[in-house]
């Protein structure tokens, strides 16, 4: 069961506003470079590094910079923005439950792909994982994603937010018409 | 205590993420072809709505101006953005959605986290040069506002008070979803009825 769009947008506006009163705007892909600095230090413990005054840095230097924010997230995990996402997780689980989960048919791919690009398996999960390839490169270049830099950023009128926005519907839109003709 | 704000929090975004169907691919993909803006009506009344809200807030004194967390404006916005964009269109999820669509049992939001991490261990890898070919160049004074939000850390692009702006913007974006009609793309024809 969807919301109808004025319900479903009064709520997660609602969510919006309640992570700035309460703590600080959404953002979610910073968590992805968390989480690979996470397995990264796991499998090599040299990554991460605390200096002698108590603050943490890295070999990496994306993990280093900001007097190295990212560096200390990935050495305490048990972080707001790290059990943020976990929680959403969670969260996306209930709802999920609650309406009978995704139904079967549709786990691989939605309907459109299949009337556009055929049923096979490998092919969604090829262009998922490419797809999430450059999504993420793209977040991280620009320094945050559709929550960050969107939602949030539009949010507080920043111009930040305005120029990713352009940007992502600018490139979005074209593409999706190019690829989905059919619909499903 | 901050934890239990994140469990909170992030638990509520991740239900109504699912609920406005912004999980489900087909709804990302169809609001990006344009043949359904159930979504983007849904996303532009959230954005409205939250900026009205914490705008007021901060004029009342009931929101703490220093809870903004504005990011800066470089040239690595945009291209990134549009990279983001490519991917988005491609996939049908955004790292959110698709964190929480992995999360309601979708295989292919499997795929798109895996291939999310790597592409975010190539950005880790890639960053000092993406920094030298100029990327983190500064737009506008970098972490600025449209109008100058009173009381708070950063710089406004322009002298118009930022918290009235923010309040007018937030109004503008509740009339544009509203007057978003329900789809832009495809004949009257191939409209009679949404796959769902």
């Amino acid at each position: 069961m969807i919301l109808n769009w004025k319900t479903g947008g009064l709520a997660l506006g609602l969510v919006f506003f309640l992570a700035v009163l309460i703590v600080k705007p959404i953002g979610v892909s910073t968590q992805f470079v968390i989480l690979d600095g996470i397995v990264w230090n796991a499998v090599d413990s040299s990554v991460v590094t605390q200096t002698e005054d108590g603050k943490y840095t890295s070999s990496n230097a994306y993990l280093a910079k900001s007097n190295g924010k990212y560096a200390k997230h990935v050495a305490n995990p048990l972080n707001y923005s790290f059990v943020f996402v976990l929680a959403m997780m969670v969260g996306a689980a209930i709802s999920a439950a609650g309406r009978g989960w995704v139904p079967k048919e549709e786990r691989v791919m939605p309907p459109i792909w299949r009337a556009n690009f055929g049923d096979s398996h490998a092919k969604r999960y090829a262009a998922a994982f490419i797809g999430g390839f450059i999504v993420l490169y793209g977040a991280r270049l620009a320094g945050g994603c559709t929550s960050g830099h969107m939602m949030s950023g539009l949010m507080q009128t920043s111009l930040s937010g305005y120029i990713f926005t352009i940007g992502a519907f600018g490139a979005a839109i074209p593409v999706a018409l190019m690829m989905y003709k059919k619909e499903g | 205590m901050t934890i239990i704000y994140a469990l909170i929090i992030g638990g509520v975004f991740g239900f109504v993420l699912d609920r406005i169907g912004a999980t489900n691919p087909q709804y990302i993909i169809k609001m990006l072809n344009l043949t359904n803006l159930h979504l983007a009506k849904a996303i532009l009344l959230a954005i409205g709505v939250a900026s009205i809200l914490m705008f007021l807030g901060q004029m009342l004194g009931l929101v703490d101006v220093a809870h903004m967390s504005v990011k800066a404006a470089e040239i690595g916005v945009f291209v990134g953005g549009i990279l983001l964009g490519i991917g988005w269109a491609i996939a049908g999820f955004c790292p959110g959605t698709g964190v929480a669509a992995a999360a309601t049992g979708r295989k292919d939001a499997l795929f798109f986290i895996a291939g999310g991490l790597l592409g975010a261990a190539a950005y880790m890898a890639t960053y000092p040069a993406a920094k030298a070919m100029g990327l983190m160049a500064k737009i506008g004074g970098g972490k600025v506002t449209l109008g100058t939000v009173p009381g708070a850390k950063y710089d406004g692009l322009t002298a118009i008070p930022g918290d009235v702006l923010g309040i007018v913007l937030g109004i503008v974006f509740v009339i544009v979803a509203f007057a978003l009609p329900d789809r832009l793309s495809g004949s009257a024809a191939g409209a009679t009825q949404p796959a769902e």
